[in-house]
């Protein structure tokens, strides 16, 4: 899967759970303050991630650090990354 | 010294449709909202294939931050309750400092988000598909704090589960707290959405109708000689309840004073209503409000068409109230929404008494002689009515009666 296809998918799976509107998914914009999302929704930000992607990311440090959708966009591309290094 | 009580505002999601003038109109025209609903097919050994379900309702109306944590049940609630404050002139901030408080039940949590949550986690045992908001669809207050979130209604909360005793009850502990003055105002009621396990508890009980799938309109029969069973439905009915002296300060318009209430167990048996408690939870209301039987006009009975209770529940009444008070049910045309029943029951008797319109029961055709003991309006009569008394009688045991009256300023 290409990056670009990471993205899409990452936005459009996004863009379904938390009814978002399409022309606020850019990088810079921030989950909460720009994109009105809440505690609540990073948890289920998570599960919609991994049921997307199939991977486990609940535990993963990363995920802390998150402040924008495009920290979403590097975190998942870094994870797929890692994971098809280790499946070499 | 007790204060006075009244309702100010009503909000009604029934299978009538949005608002309280729709199922006032489906009752006064004589109409019935049940409906074949084969996807009771889907639960093995289930008979009934009717019920009465809720349509033209969009809950995209409701922000996603509220919406979220809300099953059918409390998207009902909150439009009813929408609709009570606006019709009491209430908008959202008028009711901070714990001004208001909630007392809205459900017979239970949203089943049907207990059956999506258990089929996924039966899969393989895991949690980890588990969305954050489901536990608030489930908890047995989902439909209370839901309602309170999306209103911003800060004062008590309270969240009665009496199955379907539920939605009279609710407005009688809603009464008693403005009447002593812990609670200026109160939105009460109840909701519930149908699922069809809900439908199989009464089915399991040999209580719901099953004789006229191929005729939906036809049952549930209230009182009638050809009744067999009650009719799931669903929906919701929210009153706001205020202190006389809240009301009049706001210039608000006054729909009814509640006068009476009272409720109480009856041990006899968890399924069986005893006749004799019945008849004492209405004279204990009736005593609440400082009425004698014969100042009363009409009985909005619970009658849901079973051939126990409509049995137990005339012989109550007709010895309460003797053999000519006038007594209808709305069931026939509604079925039973159980939670939401006692409520959206209630609402529709005042609307109608204050159009002074009296609705006989539907598909009552042949009067059960075991019901004969009351008088039962054969047509839509015009009739003025003053005081009535609202029934709900639970399962598990729970009788709840209101008595209310038209307000007068004395």
């Amino acid at each position: 899967m290409t990056d670009q296809k990471i993205i899409e998918l990452i936005n459009s799976s996004l863009i379904e759970e938390f009814e978002l509107e399409t022309e606020k998914m850019t990088p810079e914009a921030t989950i909460y303050e720009d994109l009105g999302l809440d505690s609540l929704d990073i948890v289920d930000m998570v599960v919609v991630l991994e049921n997307a992607f199939r991977f486990k990311i609940r535990e993963e440090d990363g995920i802390r650090d998150i402040r924008t959708l495009g920290d979403i966009h590097r975190f998942v591309i870094g994870k797929k990354q890692s994971l098809e290094k280790k499946g070499d | 010294m007790k204060k006075r009580v009244v309702i100010t505002g009503l909000g009604s999601v029934s299978p009538f449709g949005r608002g309280t003038e729709a199922l006032v109109h489906g009752l006064a025209d004589g109409r019935s909202s049940v409906r074949q609903a084969p996807d009771l097919g889907r639960i093995g050994g289930l008979r009934p294939r009717v019920a009465a379900t809720v349509k033209g309702i969009d809950p995209k109306e409701i922000p996603r931050k509220y919406r979220r944590s809300m099953s059918a049940m409390s998207i009902f609630a909150f439009f009813a309750a929408q609709e009570a404050l606006a019709q009491a002139g209430l908008c959202v901030g008028q009711w901070g400092g714990g001004r208001l408080g909630v007392a809205l039940g459900s017979t239970v949590g949203s089943t049907q988000a207990s059956e999506d949550f258990f089929k996924d986690f039966f899969t393989d045992h895991s949690l980890e598909r588990m969305r954050s908001t489901l536990f608030f669809q489930i908890m047995n207050h989902s439909v209370a704090a839901n309602v309170a979130q999306a209103l911003e209604i800060t004062g008590r909360l309270l969240a009665p589960a009496s199955a379907c005793s539920t939605g009279c009850q609710a407005i009688g502990y809603g009464f008693e707290m403005v009447s002593c003055g812990r609670q200026e105002m109160m939105l009460c009621g109840g909701a519930d959405e149908l699922h069809p396990l809900t439908v199989a508890t009464f089915d399991i009980l040999n209580a719901a109708s099953s004789g006229f799938n191929d005729n939906p309109c036809k049952t549930p029969r209230p009182f009638d000689r050809d009744r067999d069973g009650m009719v799931c439905a669903e929906g919701a009915g929210v009153v706001l309840l205020e202190s006389l002296d809240s009301a009049l300060s706001r210039g608000a318009g006054i729909v009814a004073e509640i006068i009476g209430f009272a409720t109480l167990s009856d041990t006899g048996n968890i399924a069986h209503p005893d006749p004799a408690v019945m008849e004492r939870c209405m004279r204990l209301a009736l005593e609440d409000a400082g009425l004698t039987p014969s100042q009363a006009h009409y009985v909005n009975a619970h009658a849901t068409g079973t051939p126990q209770g409509d049995v137990a529940e005339c012989a109550a009444i007709a010895q309460v109230f003797g053999g000519s008070i006038p007594v209808s049910s709305f069931k026939g045309h509604l079925g039973h929404a159980m939670a939401a029943s006692g409520s959206l029951e209630l609402i529709a008797a005042l609307e109608l008494a204050r159009r002074n319109l009296l609705v006989p029961t539907l598909n009552l055709e042949n009067i059960d002689p075991l019901c004969s003991a009351v008088c039962h309006p054969r047509a839509l009569q015009i009739s003025p009515i003053s005081v009535l008394v609202k029934n709900s009688f639970a399962l598990g045991g729970v009788n709840s009666t209101l008595v209310v009256r038209r307000y007068a300023n004395d």
